[in-house]
């Protein structure tokens, strides 16, 4: 053989430009592997994307926890005393942070795919995303409760 | 204020040029102008052969929708005077091939928007005697917003899923379905339900937003797909949990 294919079949590649009348040659554009970064929307999209590695790491973080507490205290011990190292604070502030982003992103996000009529009207935007913000500070508060009273 | 403004248009002859340069045309520049006007004065004072799209200059017919400095946009409707002091950078749409100049090939869409019954589909039309299909306000207002759309194909430049999965059907396509969806005399929404579960479809969305972002009739694209992945996937619980009901 000893030839490199530089075409798909059927197809040849002439050095001039060829043009038929009413047999278009059209061009088309690839994406940029870096399509990314041509707009802060884009970027944003994909940080979304990105740092939800974090939110799987929060995850696993909890049922490693539970998986700890099966095992019993001598267990549980060794787990709260691995959390303590420096390298799973600085895990755990980043999932923090990046755990709060999504939350945050989602929550503004729900009246996009949740339209609520009421009366015949659609219920605005801030209500809908108010019941979110309202929902979650009630559970947490119920959960800060539950262990501050213990 | 500036009396001239540069236009830099991109320019694609393919009988001359393998791929598209820029060429840049110094325009008066007139403070109730858009850039469709500026395209207009180019082609009739300076270079015929300009080639692009347009029809009724006032974000109607979805012609002009080209890039205006990287942004997708209605020509008719962006104003030079947004733009000083230049140069104004004009390219075709993205993510769909170049015919000539500004102008492009939405074979694609055309193609899509039918396999999603753009149309009323009733399981059995009733007889001419018993009058029209009524509507309450209420009803007509439950998918009014989705049928503003003008196919512009904004919305597919913005896409990145589009350009990058050309199979996808697409933010217009999409919203168009879910205007028929919502629409209280169709009947069709189990049969472009199957259509849209599939690998093309709604879940091919992964949520950028920038359709509707750039849309101009506010059609909002992005919440149209949601909301119909909401109801696909409401629809597929429910045929879990009564599988003999809602057929």
């Amino acid at each position: 053989m000893g030839q490199v294919a530089a075409a798909p079949v059927g197809y040849t590649v002439k050095s001039e430009p060829h043009y038929t009348l009413y047999h278009p040659r059209w061009y088309r554009r690839r994406m940029s592997v870096w399509w990314w970064l041509h707009n802060r929307a884009y970027t944003f999209f994909v940080l979304r994307e990105i740092t939800s590695i974090f939110v799987a790491f929060a995850s696993l973080l909890y049922l490693w926890q539970v998986r700890a507490l099966l095992q019993g205290p001598q267990a549980y011990e060794g787990f709260l005393a691995r959390l303590k190292t420096p390298l799973f604070l600085t895990l755990d502030t980043v999932a923090l942070l990046f755990v709060l982003f999504h939350a945050i992103t989602w929550f503004n996000l729900t009246p996009k795919a949740m339209v609520v009529r009421m009366g015949g009207r659609r219920v605005p935007d801030w209500a809908i995303i108010g019941v979110n913000y309202a929902a979650w500070i009630v559970l947490s508060g119920a959960v800060a409760f539950a262990l501050l009273r213990g | 204020m500036a009396s001239t403004v540069t236009l830099s248009v991109a320019r694609y002859r393919p009988e001359k040029e393998s791929e598209p340069t820029f060429q840049t045309y110094e325009i008066p520049f007139r403070k109730d102008w858009v850039v469709l006007d500026a395209l207009n004065y180019v082609k009739d004072t300076m270079d015929g052969s300009l080639s692009y799209r347009w029809s009724c200059r006032m974000g109607v017919c979805g012609s002009c929708g080209m890039k205006v400095n990287g942004t997708p946009k209605l020509t008719c409707a962006t104003f030079l005077s947004d733009y000083l002091p230049g140069p104004i950078r004009v390219e075709p749409l993205d993510n769909f091939p170049v015919v000539r100049d500004l102008v492009v090939d939405l074979t694609d869409f055309i193609r899509k928007l039918k396999q999603v019954k753009p149309w009323i589909v009733r399981k059995e039309e009733k007889p001419l005697a018993e009058g029209e299909y009524l509507q309450t306000p209420a009803e007509l207002d439950a998918y009014k917003q989705f049928s503003m759309c003008i196919n512009c194909m904004l919305c597919y430049s913005a896409c990145p899923i589009y350009g990058l999965e050309p199979s996808f059907i697409g933010p217009a396509a999409i919203a168009l379905a879910q205007r028929y969806n919502l629409d209280s005399r169709d009947q069709g929404a189990s049969e472009r339900l199957k259509l849209m579960s599939e690998d093309d479809g709604i879940w091919q969305c992964t949520f950028v937003g920038e359709c509707t972002e750039v849309c101009p009739k506010h059609v909002d694209p992005a919440g149209a797909i949601q909301q119909y992945k909401l109801s696909g996937a409401s629809q597929w619980v429910k045929s879990l949990l009564l599988p003999w009901g809602t057929r």
